[in-house]
């Protein structure tokens, strides 16, 4: 089975970020960057599919040296070989899925697997978007996977409980929490992975199909206000949750 | 022109008393290589999914918990981290092996069952074992399959170890030996699978064996209740007639006391390593309060009095962590330098911590007292939820204060230091009576009041300099005057170890930013840079005051004076605006809402 596995170089969730000067990216400086979460599920499964199938598994990154950080790390955890498609852009979800693609269809994958969404972006199609270019089939927010000679079982994660789809190789499976529990890099995976190689590549030409013009953080939280301290004040709740927060 | 490049040795064991260093030559924390920080990184996300989450039912022991916690820090690799590759370890350098320790140092009681059973647990047979001691238990214990205790104390041999009473016998048909006795406060007693044990044959000569714990006649007494790491396992052990065979004798008959001290150089280190990467955590957990409690109005982060509590935590941190990463590198360069030599393994490792047991036995100090300082103020700044089970403060307060304590007690730490500083001067091995004849000549000259010094902290490292000659001289006068016995004057050591361990922390922390200065612009490299000067202008205080005491109980008129008159020469240093500095070193903390540096 060959097995691809994409990864991006997020952000912590846990660092405080800045927007730089520019109003348009974010202040790199004093971020830390760490292998987008959702993705670490994505690299568990390929690695599962591997044990179980036998076969390889890559590790794909679109971005720039910085991403070769995210590719270590999945191969720490098990990947046999990472490749960087290397860009200074930032490009937005098409220009990512355009160029995962050109890179995907020149190895012709039987199964790749991604995160269900970046944090830092959080647009949630680069998955669906790449197996359109790919012409491959695509399940989302899978969180249940089984695979049967050229048959996908999955369970996907949808509004209020969980649908069951069957689909056929070649497939993207973008991975949502509950899917696996992933592994961690052991010590002796680090040290395997210093043998591995990332491989470097230009990215195909692509342009961008959104420009991003402005970042504003959000506004400061209204501080909480205490209306009352038993049933009493009840009645204020309910009229301000549906005059004032409009949320009833 | 011809230009001449002098290289600069490495720093024997002590002689940072007497010697300058390369700020290049030194290791820092910022040196880390890719794959330290991914092993690094791996070994925290760990204690953070794995050890964190459990605190509670690991300090209330909950059964088989900490075993299949060890077990897991096993698969991962932690456990054989320092083991070598033919015997199931991963053969990592001592550098490598530091930073993981830092990770491991924020496990509260779980990083003291590792310590025990990865340090003094597994390093002996590491070090002294035969190739078929080493093959027979080395994978084991790195994989975690079996766990080791280390058994020295006793109920009557606690820091004067080697009185221990547990007798070993060999038996009538010569082929094992019985041991009788008692040891006491043994840590992961109550589940260990092997004991590192330490009794007398023939009544006085000290030997190390190897107890297999399914043996007849061994029995764990009840776990101990104590004030803190209550999660560890910590239990008396009671040898009644139990036959160890011959071929579980470590090292030789009679010497044991190399192992027991030679895996302490060790232990030592790696507590200080421990301690100051369980104090980066702890430090984040205060500034994260500090930044959330509300009282008149503000953010108690905005006080200046806890902002000064906040800067101080960090600079003690900043050094502790300058410091042993230091050391760390004297040690790592050490060992390649012994293998390049071809001096093998365990001999390399031993002979490298031996060479640097003044710098480990300080460290111990240091580290540990940073971290009750860490824990004592964070407890105070979460106030009275500091003092609540239910919030982290208290833990980590409880915790901490085992640290002066085990692994040789801090006065005992304390009178190693000097002690082995004295009798290497004695063998030889160090030269301070040149250094100490050459102040004296200097103390009766008139001062040169020459061109200060420029550069980055070149101030401060020449005030480090000047305090160097300070400890020299007092310590020299001490000796000249008690000659052998010296030792009896306890206060006068202290004194002396506290200024040694000053003037060995604050140079580490001047060599780091400068070091770190080549590489950092301007407004990067201030954090460190003010931190240091900060760090140093106090320690020339506090080294005043230990010099002062010193003098002031062994001297009187005419050389009183003069010794007062020197001590003020050498600790001579303008006063610093420290006040704005820790403001400056909180306010990054603050903004950061984490230890950042
Ligand atoms: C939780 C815990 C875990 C432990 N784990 C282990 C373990 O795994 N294996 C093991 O072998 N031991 C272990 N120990 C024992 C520990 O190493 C000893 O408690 C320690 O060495 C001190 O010995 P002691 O308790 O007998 O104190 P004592 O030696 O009685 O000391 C009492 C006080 O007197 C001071 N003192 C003693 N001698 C001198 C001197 N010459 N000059 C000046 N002051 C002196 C000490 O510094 C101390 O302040 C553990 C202890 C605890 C509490």
């Amino acid at each position: 089975m060959k097995v691809a596995v994409c990864v991006s170089h997020v952000p912590d969730t846990a660092t405080k970020v800045k927007i730089g000067q520019d109003e348009k990216h974010i202040d790199p400086a004093g971020v830390v960057f760490i292998i987008n979460p959702y993705d670490e599920f994505a690299v568990e499964e390929a690695l599962k599919t591997k044990e179980k199938f036998g076969g390889e598994v890559v590790a794909i990154s679109v971005g720039n040296d910085n991403s070769k950080e995210t590719l270590r790390k999945a191969l720490a955890m098990g990947v046999d070989k990472g490749i960087l498609l290397k860009t200074d852009k930032s490009l937005d979800s098409v220009g990512i899925a355009k160029a995962l693609a050109e890179e995907l269809k020149n190895q012709q994958f039987d199964i790749v697997f991604m995160g269900k969404q970046s944090v830092d972006y959080d647009d949630s199609i680069v998955g669906q978007l790449t197996s359109e270019f790919l012409g491959y089939s695509c399940i989302s927010n899978a969180v249940y996977l089984n695979i049967e000679g050229q048959k996908v079982i999955a369970e996907r994660e949808i509004e209020g409980g969980k649908e069951v789809v069957e689909s056929e190789l070649p497939v993207v499976i973008t991975t949502q929490k509950g899917l696996n529990e992933p592994r961690y890099a052991s010590l002796k995976g680090i040290m395997a992975s210093k043998k591995k190689e990332i491989l470097e590549k230009p990215i195909v030409e692509t342009t961008n199909h959104t420009e991003v013009v402005k970042m504003r953080k959000p506004a400061a939280k209204q501080p909480g206000r205490i209306i009352g301290t038993d049933v009493s004040a009840v009645p204020e709740l309910v009229k301000l949750l549906h005059e004032e927060a409009k949320v009833i | 022109m011809e230009t001449e490049t002098k290289k600069i040795e490495a720093l024997k064991g002590g002689e940072f008393l007497t010697k300058d260093s390369d700020p290049q030559s030194v290791f820092i924390p910022e040196d880390i290589s890719e794959e330290q920080k991914l092993m690094a990184d791996a070994a925290r996300e760990f204690v953070e999914k794995e050890i964190l989450p459990k605190l509670d039912a690991i300090d209330h022991q909950e059964p088989g918990l900490t075993v299949s916690l060890m077990e897991k820090a096993g698969e991962l690799g932690l456990l054989g981290a320092a083991v070598p590759a033919e015997y199931g370890g991963l053969g990592e350098d001592f550098n490598t092996n530091t930073f993981l320790s830092m990770e491991i140092g924020a496990s509260h009681s779980f990083g003291v069952s590792f310590a025990a059973h990865t340090g003094i647990g597994t390093l002996p047979i590491l070090y002294y074992g035969t190739a078929e001691q080493k093959q027979k238990y080395l994978p084991k214990l790195a994989s975690g399959e079996m766990k080791a205790a280390y058994c020295l104390t006793e109920p009557t041999s606690g820091s004067d170890a080697l009185s221990a009473k547990t007798t070993a016998k060999l038996s009538d048909d010569g082929k094992y030996y019985i041991l009788n006795g008692q040891k006491m406060w043994i840590t992961n007693g109550g589940f260990a699978d092997i004991l590192i044990t330490f009794a007398q044959v023939d009544g006085d000569k000290f030997t190390c064996f190897v107890i297999d714990t399914k043996s007849e006649g061994f029995t764990r007494g009840k776990e101990e209740d104590k004030m803190g790491i209550k999660g560890s396992s910590t239990r008396a052990l009671f040898l009644d007639n139990v036959k160890v065979p011959k071929e579980n004798i470590l090292g030789e008959i009679g010497k044991g006391h190399y192992i027991a001290f030679n895996v302490l150089n060790v232990g030592r280190f790696k507590l200080c390593a421990m301690t100051t990467g369980g104090a980066k955590k702890f430090i984040s957990i205060a500034v994260n309060y500090a930044n959330e409690r509300k009282q008149f109005g503000k953010t108690i982060a905005s006080f200046g009095a806890i902002k000064y509590k906040l800067a101080e935590q960090a600079i003690r941190v900043f050094v502790s962590e300058s410091a042993t990463l230091r050391t760390s590198g004297l040690i790592k360069d050490k060992v390649s330098e012994l293998l390049a030599k071809g001096s093998n393994y365990s001999q390399a490792v031993i002979t490298a911590a031996e060479e640097y047991g003044i710098e480990s036995a300080m460290l111990k100090v240091f580290g540990s007292e940073m971290l009750d300082y860490v824990v004592d103020e964070a407890v105070q700044i979460f106030g009275g939820y500091g003092y609540s089970e239910e919030y982290p403060a208290a833990r980590a307060y409880r915790d901490s204060r085992i640290n002066r304590i085990f692994e040789g007690t801090n006065e005992i730490n304390r009178l190693l230091t000097v002690d082995m500083l004295v009798k290497r001067s004695m063998k030889g091995r160090l030269d301070l009576m040149g250094p100490a004849m050459a102040i004296q000549k200097e103390l009766m000259s008139v001062p040169s009041f020459g061109d200060k010094p420029t550069g980055l902290l070149a101030l401060e490292l020449e005030a480090i300099r000047n305090a160097k000659k300070a400890i020299l001289m007092i310590a020299g006068s001490a000796v000249q005057k008690f000659m052998m016995k010296l030792g009896d004057e306890q206060e006068i050591i202290m004194n002396v170890t506290d200024m040694l361990i000053e003037v060995f922390t604050s140079e580490s922390a001047i060599l780091r930013t400068q070091k770190l200065s080549s590489r950092k612009n301007e407004e990067e490299i201030l954090p460190y840079l003010e931190m240091t000067q900060v760090y140093v202008s106090d320690s020339l205080e506090r080294i005043n005051l230990y010099g002062k005491h010193a003098i002031a109980s062994f001297t009187e008129g005419d050389e009183l004076k003069m010794l007062m008159l020197g001590l003020k020469r050498y600790v001579k240093f303008d006063p610093v605006n420290t006040t704005k500095l820790r403001r400056d070193i909180a306010g990054r903390l603050i903004e950061a809402n984490k230890y950042c540096f």
